[in-house]
């Protein structure tokens, strides 16, 4: 017989991220339908009421364990062993006091950088605190307000310092991966991108073209704003311009307001075409452009209908609608459909349910971005979908050859499912749109 | 080094998934175990944070506290010393009122009326502060200090501190021993002969031999105290028995008639030096206030009703939550429902990185207050989450002669969750009874984030 089970514990904290991941292993138990573990937070309470369980007074510190099935006492059990699992990195004997605040950590450790992701409205003094102790800092958190973004850079400045964000996806520093980055060969490009998901493709192209990169340095999606005013673009460009290990310096941003200053060193701005880009990169260094690996297929469906880009990066998609020319494209990653849920790299949920609601003779589009930090397999979650769909698929797959999902699997299976495969997502739109 | 030199070290803070994609590329980090704020302090927390002059302000604050040099430079009754008003007592903790003062610190009073001849016997005491015709005021307004009920009154002796590095003085009552003692809200024959004593022969022994000596440096007496397995606020041993050690020649020389008695009153009580330990604490804070822009604590204190916090940033203001009831050990048959709320100004000990804060340095009172070795290190490692700075005199030798962890920060508290661990004795909740146990206490959350939400409306308009 199913029963709800429902617990407060108290004292107990993880990242939303990693509760979803808790609530999804213990979803797929044996006899358990639903479960929700999260923190207790007015939107998740919401959400745990809207399944029908009943909900004591809670506090938002504390965790709530909903579980509704037929062994739902065993999922309880389940759970212990997985918030051990996923305890934050604790110190290695009890006597130590793990840090509580970056401002602690950066007192006992000689880091480098400091990768901020907690909620927005968090951000802001854990990214103070790096800056103040010197250390340069990547803001992944997104909500963040654009006063608080401009007094961090100023700070920024008088350290000598990069604020990278916020709301800054990628960064690679000297091969380094933070967020979601790709694995790059090392070599003289030097990316300095507003945009994640696009210094993602133009790096990954260039990879495939078998050029590297030195460094890629994020610095927000509102960096090159008029407000902004591109304090960490100038910043990042310099430190590019002084770096030995870069030999061209690359800004990729969507037609910024706003320009930054003119490195000494050879200069690419990206144009709203990023294949085209890299293309141009090659021809400056002087390297043969290749044929960007493409795997075309015909999926035997006609078509009759429409476009439809199905994005998780915001660069990407509109890339692909400005080639596309025609189509409805929705950036899932957009913060619009964010909130209280992981991004569309990690979690499909959303995109799921969008293959599910399309129609039969439309073409879907949609951009697969693998390396550190995105789904571990997306052709394992995508692929069934893919292959029940309707309409014909075509998959922008942005990966390096090095990505830990492997490339060429990846390709491999979407392509088992049905779905054409492009790695430079301006070609993928080309072929989509051909297909009207 | 540069951002750029070589592959970083990674602190990360945040969703843990972004830290296992940095440990698939075997790249070394230190993760925070972050959690939210206190509820409700997200959005004052950052404004706070904004606060351009902040992280100067803290900076000048926690270097004023840490480099006072306390020195006892005398003895002198608190009349002559202290501004007081006439009719005017003073007490421990935030400001109060006789209709909510608790046992404990009623019975402080009346003992103060009767031992300063205001009132013939302890009905005519009663009605005298009931109908107000008793001023009280706290320590704090006066620079001065007092464990527990903290009672000073016109004729006390005090010990006067004097900060030679700011040139600030800092003030607290005599110690009178344990048991039935005023400042335990006791005033019985016995509470009020020992201080009719105090009055007579031990203050004006202890001030003629500080003229004697000259100044004593209490900084120097402390740090070698912390070594000798004091936290200067439970206990007291070794800095008392340096103290005596000092003063014992020039007692002998200045007051030879009753210098002997002095010495064994002196020596029979532990808590001889706790007194000078709040004074010394007190004038390092006192030098910290009154920095704009600054979110350092300069005083914790309790009146046995509230707990009191009042922050360098926001002047003479209090901040208050309800004092708690502390959780420790009981004498003889007391037990909790025995215990007075939290009370005493020597919560200025933790204020300056002492007390509790300094728990890992004294292992041989973890018992006393309830737990093992381990919990008192804990507790020190759990301080240097919420303070600004590592006391450069003050160490630890268990813990490689760090210095202790010293100037709470209202906004690491919040960030945190963390509060400051106070030791302290447990006074009985009936006027009269005097102390019934010793423990810790947690101060209320409120006192801090009241603080915190007082800081945005002074913080510099960006």
């Amino acid at each position: 017989m199913s029963t709800d089970e429902v617990v407060l514990r108290k004292g107990v904290y993880r990242d939303s991220v990693t509760l979803m991941r808790i609530s999804k292993t213990l979803s797929d138990l044996d006899g358990v339908e639903v479960a929700v573990v999260a923190m207790a937070t007015p939107l998740n309470l919401d959400l745990a009421r809207d399944l029908g369980f009943e909900l004591p007074a809670a506090d938002p510190a504390d965790l709530l364990v909903a579980v509704r099935g037929e062994r739902a006492e065993a999922a309880h059990a389940e759970l212990d062993a997985l918030l051990s699992a996923n305890a934050p990195l604790a110190a290695a004997s009890d006597s130590e006091q793990p840090p509580l605040t970056t401002r602690s950590a950066a007192r006992r450790t000689e880091a480098g950088v400091v990768l901020v992701s907690v909620p927005g409205e968090h951000a802001y003094a854990e990214a103070v605190d790096a800056v103040e102790a010197g250390l340069s800092v990547m803001v992944f958190s997104d909500g963040v307000p654009v006063e608080q973004e401009i007094a961090l850079k100023d700070l920024a400045a008088e350290k000598g310092v990069l604020v990278m964000g916020p709301d800054c996806g990628t960064a690679v520093i000297s091969g380094v991966g933070l967020g979601f980055a790709n694995v790059l060969r090392p070599g003289p490009v030097g990316i300095v991108a507003a945009s994640g998901t696009g210094a993602q493709q133009l790096s990954c192209l260039l990879d495939l073209a078998g050029v590297g990169v030195s460094h890629v340095l994020g610095v927000g999606g509102r960096d090159l704003s008029p407000e902004v005013g591109g304090r960490s673009a100038n910043r990042a460009i310099a430190m590019l311009d002084e770096d030995p290990a870069t030999e061209l310096i690359v800004l990729v941003s969507k037609q910024p307001p706003v320009r930054p200053a003119v490195p000494a060193k050879r200069f690419v701005e990206a144009s709203a075409d990023l294949t085209a880009t890299a293309e141009h990169v090659l021809k400056e260094l002087g390297r043969p452009v290749p044929e960007w690996p493409a795997w075309p297929a015909w999926a035997g469906r006609t078509v009759t209908g429409a476009l439809r880009g199905i994005y998780s990066g915001g660069t990407l998609c509109a890339e692909a609608g400005g080639v596309a020319g025609t189509g409805t494209f929705v950036d899932y990653g957009d913060d619009a459909y964010t909130r209280g849920r992981p991004h569309p790299m990690i979690d499909p949920t959303l995109r799921l349910e969008a293959l599910a609601a399309v129609a039969e003779g439309d073409v879907v589009l949609m951009d697969v971005v693998l390396g550190h930090g995105a789904d571990p397999d997306p052709a394992a979650s995508y692929a069934h979908a893919i292959a029940r769909c309707p309409a014909t698929v075509v998959v922008a797959l942005i990966g390096s050859a090095g990505d830990p999902q492997d490339l060429h699997r990846q390709a491999a299976a979407f392509r088992e499912a049905g779905a054409a495969v492009f790695t430079s997502n301006a070609q993928a739109a080309r072929h989509a749109r051909s297909l009207l | 080094m540069s951002l750029l030199s070589g592959p970083p070290r990674v602190i990360t803070v945040g969703a843990e998934l972004l830290g296992e994609a940095l440990d698939a590329q075997a790249v070394p980090r230190t993760a925070v175990a972050w959690r939210p704020p206190l509820p409700g302090t997200a959005g004052a927390l950052t404004r706070v944070l904004l606060d351009p002059r902040r992280a100067a302000a803290n900076e000048r604050a926690v270097r004023r506290l840490t480099a006072a040099r306390p020195h006892l430079a005398g003895v002198r009754r608190a009349a002559e010393a202290l501004d007081l008003p006439p009719r005017t007592f003073l007490h421990a903790g935030p400001p109060i009122t006789w209709d909510r003062a608790s046992g404990p610190m009623r019975g402080a009073l009346i003992g103060a009326t009767l031992l300063e001849g205001w009132a013939a016997d302890e009905r005519e005491a009663n009605d005298l502060l009931a109908d107000g015709r008793i001023a009280l005021e706290p320590c704090h307004h006066h620079r001065a200090v007092g464990p527990m009920a903290g009672v000073v009154s016109p004729s006390m002796w005090m010990f006067e501190v004097r900060d030679e590095e700011h040139g600030g003085a800092a003030y607290c009552s005599l110690n009178e021993g344990l048991g039935k003692v005023l400042r335990y809200g006791a005033y019985g024959p016995e509470v009020l002969d020992r201080l009719r004593w105090m009055d007579a022969v031990l203050g004006p022994a202890l001030a003629a031999a500080l003229r004697v000596s000259g100044p004593i440096d209490l900084g120097a007496l402390i740090a070698q105290a912390l070594q000798m397995g004091d936290e200067l606020h439970n206990r007291n041993r070794a800095a008392t028995s340096l103290l005596l050690r000092e003063l014992a020649p020039a007692l002998v020389e200045a007051a030879p008639g009753t210098a002997a008695e002095v010495l064994r009153f002196a020596g029979g009580n532990d808590h001889f030096f706790l007194n000078a330990a709040m004074a010394a604490a007190k004038a390092g804070t006192d030098a910290a206030r009154d920095i704009p822009g600054s979110s350092l604590v300069v005083a914790m204190a309790r009146n046995g009703t509230d707990f009191g916090v009042q922050v360098s940033g926001l002047g003479s203001q209090w901040f208050t939550g309800p004092a708690g009831v502390p959780d420790g050990l009981y004498l003889g048959a007391y037990g909790p429902a025995d215990a007075n709320p939290d009370i005493g100004d020597s919560t200025i000990t933790e204020t300056a990185g002492l007390g509790g804060f300094a728990m890992a340095a004294a292992p041989a009172i973890v018992r006393f207050v309830g737990g093992e070795v381990g919990d008192a290190v804990a507790a020190t490692r759990s301080m240097y989450e919420i303070t600004l700075a590592e006391h450069p005199a003050y160490q630890i030798p268990g813990l490689g002669f760090r210095g202790t962890p010293v100037g709470i920060d209202v906004t690491l508290v919040a960030r945190t969750g963390v509060l400051p661990v106070v030791n302290t004795g447990i006074a009985g909740r009936v006027a009269g009874t005097g102390q019934v146990g010793a423990g810790l206490v947690s101060p209320p959350a409120e006192a801090f984030t009241k603080a915190l939400a007082a800081l945005t409306k002074r913080a510099a308009i960006q």
